[in-house]
């Protein structure tokens, strides 16, 4: 029993977040949100560069071959910084995809499909039926479609977009038709399904890591703010109400924490035996953000309110990504549904048990 | 990260397990706020010490196992899985116990650890006063120096368990000169002395679950002086503090209460109109177990050499309100039979169960400092916010 991480993956975290700090600034993300496809080129390859796209690309097709909870806390770092590029979706979800459909069944078009992905030169993105938009769909390169029980692999090329405007500018947000066929079908069956309940659950999982930094973002802009602004001639954070409304969201950030980070460690060992796990994590994540969200507004008064105060970048997010890869009464009722079966095991003794919610059973 | 259990761990709960089984009690015992059920815990207490399993954690020479954090987490889950009996003698082991273990002398080890693991002393405890409550550094009881004693003077309030209890400690003001946090001393004072009087205080379940005392006079050797004279108030909020924390209030006793209304939800859910049930027994579940998990983080991290941070000042705020949500849930599920305390109905001891603890959950928002408390503590110490 060991729930702390390791000195590497710790370093490869702060890697990430202080590129990230100097390069994705509120400055940066508003001039995203001007230009045409709202996507910087540069971060994207600078995030390659650091690695972040070869993560999880197993070392024989040119990638680190690492695990989701050595990820999980750079995707907390993305949801931090409000990262618009979709590097998430990229390499921590499609790319595990791809790295999964490879090992059932190899082949040279995944193999070398999965060399492009890590270096960042090729970009692929999942399109889960549970996600009605897309996001920056239309800027990939290829697209993993799920139908029914299969999945395809799709040149975005051969896809028809249309655009919606998200609330969140940064943002670009697609609906997408493509037609499926016999060649482009990667796989199909239990195996298809198999792939997109893990899918599904990584990309739960990622949005709710996301959520976190963005609260702990949240949290911090306004402690700040706190300390500065002053009323009645004295700093407006000298004030219980104020104290407490951020003490609030503290609290359910710290124990949304450890409940990522578990779910992080079921994915990795046992992905489609982890619906618990992450549904509990998407839900907590959520509700932490979601205070933190609302309550850092508050405190930022009627400047919290305007277009100009950058509070609005991260609250928004966290507004989208709340509802993304399921919303909370999706991930409340897959774990509703196991706590209502007879056989499901209760109690302390099964805190690290992975639960199959289909099968009702429950594997040390 | 590995979060599975190394194979001396199951095999340390098996063990657990099966002792337990071997000897908890059939019949649930009385409440230990009354004379009956306080003996009754008292010889529970000799029983796990017979057996070595009053406190894993602490060393072999007082009575425990040596065992790690992890252990003792396992530990809890298989004691509370058991449903045996609460620790009469928490304010001891849990607060007291390991305060003593870096503080106290080796005569103050001897004479207090072993006499405690072996559930022969039982222990309250002396912190708030009439006129210091969450502003405890307002204490006024005095301890004036006198030889190789103290005499004792003041009065202490809401001590749990001091109406049965065997010996109180406290902190004391030994410098009257001294204002706030300075000057304050950490006493051991037996309840039975001269010029101690006790009196019983009824809680919420009209019990006498904490007291008032009252120090006339009362005269207690200097050895009985935890620490330095003078340095009470750096003890009470050592780094010790915070650990006691941890253990104070195990995850699986939270785990199990949501267990059980879980088992209430199955039962009643056809009959159930409020359409917030539902969702409440799912966070509940998930809250349980979030605090475990926490609580495994911690202990890991501690395990690996690290210190607890400001970050556990969010336990108590976090399990507090977790167990009146439980409660409260518990009592909508019940409906109209949630308020009754006795009745011949077969399933009434469920009710009662459910009732006394609505009851006790009450306090977690209050005792060990309140959470308005534990929120400017958050604030000011994890957040950086400015205390004035």
């Amino acid at each position: 029993m060991d729930f702390t991480f390791s000195e590497e993956q710790l370093f490869f975290q702060q890697t990430i977040a202080d590129f990230l700090k100097d390069n994705v600034t509120p400055e940066h993300i508003r001039q995203r949100w001007e230009s045409e496809d709202g996507f910087d080129q540069a971060t994207w390859q600078a995030m390659a560069e650091l690695g972040a796209t070869a993560t999880l690309v197993p070392e024989e097709n040119g990638g680190l071959g690492l695990r989701f909870d050595d990820v999980i806390k750079m995707i907390q770092s993305c949801g931090h910084a409000a990262l618009p590029e979709p590097i998430v979706e990229h390499s921590f979800i499609a790319a595990q995809m791809l790295a999964d459909i490879q090992q059932q069944a190899p082949s040279d078009q995944v193999a070398a499909l999965l060399e492009q992905v890590a270096s960042g030169e090729t970009k692929v993105l999942t399109a889960a039926m549970i996600n009605p938009y897309l996001n920056f769909a239309d800027k990939a390169d290829k697209l993993l479609v799920q139908f029914g029980d299969d999945v395809h692999l799709i040149d975005t090329a051969d896809v028809t977009f249309e655009s919606v405007v998200s609330v969140d500018r940064s943002r670009r947000l697609v609906s997408a038709q493509s037609r499926p066929n016999g060649k482009t079908c990667l796989t199909n069956g239990r195996l298809g399904s198999d792939l997109w309940q893990a899918t599904l659950n990584r990309g739960a999982l990622a949005n709710a890591a996301q959520l976190l930094g963005l609260a702990e973002a949240l949290v911090e802009q306004a402690v700040r703010y706190a300390c500065d602004r002053e009323q009645f001639g004295k700093p407006i954070g000298t004030n219980q109400a104020v104290k407490h409304l951020l003490a609030d969201c503290a609290v359910k950030i710290e124990f949304a924490k450890p409940v990522v980070y578990r779910a992080a460690y079921t994915v990795s060992v046992a992905p489609t035996r982890a619906d618990w796990a992450v549904s509990h994590a998407k839900v907590s994540a959520t509700q932490a953000a979601q205070l933190a969200a609302r309550h850092c507004i508050q405190v930022f008064g009627a400047m919290g309110y305007t277009w100009e105060c950058d509070v609005h970048i991260w609250a928004k997010r966290v507004w989208a990504l709340a509802n993304e890869w399921g919303d909370s009464g999706f991930h409340k009722n897959r774990i509703h549904e196991w706590l209502v079966q007879p056989k499901a095991l209760l109690g302390p003794e099964f805190t690290f048990g992975r639960r199959n919610i289909r099968d009702a059973e429950l594997i040390d | 990260m590995e979060l599975i259990y190394t194979p001396q761990q199951q095999d340390f709960r098996m063990e657990v397990r099966d002792w337990l089984r071997e000897h908890v009690p059939a019949e649930k015992l009385p409440s230990f706020d009354t004379e009956e059920g306080f003996a009754a815990h008292r010889e529970w207490e000799k029983t796990l010490a017979s057996g070595n399993w009053g406190m894993v954690t602490w060393p072999k020479e007082y009575g425990g196992r040596g065992c790690g954090l992890i252990e003792w987490l396992i530990f809890e889950e298989e004691y509370y899985r058991a449903g045996a009996p609460l620790r009469v003698n928490q304010n001891g082991i849990f607060l007291l116990g390991p305060t003593l273990m870096e503080y106290g002398t080796p005569a103050q080890k001897e004479r207090f650890i072993s006499a405690m693991a072996a559930g022969d002393e039982m222990w309250a405890q002396g912190w708030s006063e009439p006129g210091a409550g969450s502003d405890m550094a307002a204490i006024r009881c005095r301890a004036d120096r006198d030889g190789d004693d103290y005499i004792i003077n003041g009065q202490k309030i809401w001590s749990t368990r001091a109406v049965f209890a065997d010996w109180v400690f406290g902190l004391f003001r030994s410098d009257p000169a001294s204002s706030r946090h300075h000057g304050l001393s950490f006493i051991l004072v037996p309840l039975n002395a001269p010029g101690v009087t006790v009196r019983p205080i009824p809680q919420l379940n009209g019990l006498p679950g904490f007291a008032e005392i009252f120090f006339d006079d009362v005269r207690v050797s200097a050895d009985n002086l935890l620490g330095g004279e003078g340095e009470g108030w750096n003890i009470a909020m050592s780094t010790a503090g915070f650990e006691r924390g941890l253990m104070l209030r195990s995850p699986a006793r939270f785990q199990q209460a949501s267990k059980r209304l879980v088992e209430l939800y199955r039962e009643k859910r056809n009959d159930i109109l409020d359409l917030s049930i539902e969702d409440a027994v799912v966070q509940c579940y998930m809250d349980a177990e979030a605090y475990a998990l926490s609580t495994y983080q911690t202990a890991s991290r501690l395990e690996n050499g690290a210190k607890i941070g400001p970050e556990s000042s969010c336990n108590k705020i976090f399990w507090s309100e977790l167990d009146i949500k439980i409660h409260e849930t518990a009592m909508s599920l019940l409906g109209p039979h949630a308020e009754i305390e006795h009745s011949n109905a077969p399933d009434q001891a469920m009710i009662s169960a459910w009732l006394d603890g609505f009851l006790f959950a009450q306090s977690g928002p209050i005792y060990a400092g309140t959470n308005e408390i534990q929120r400017n503590i958050i604030a000011e110490r994890l957040l950086g916010l400015p205390r004035r």
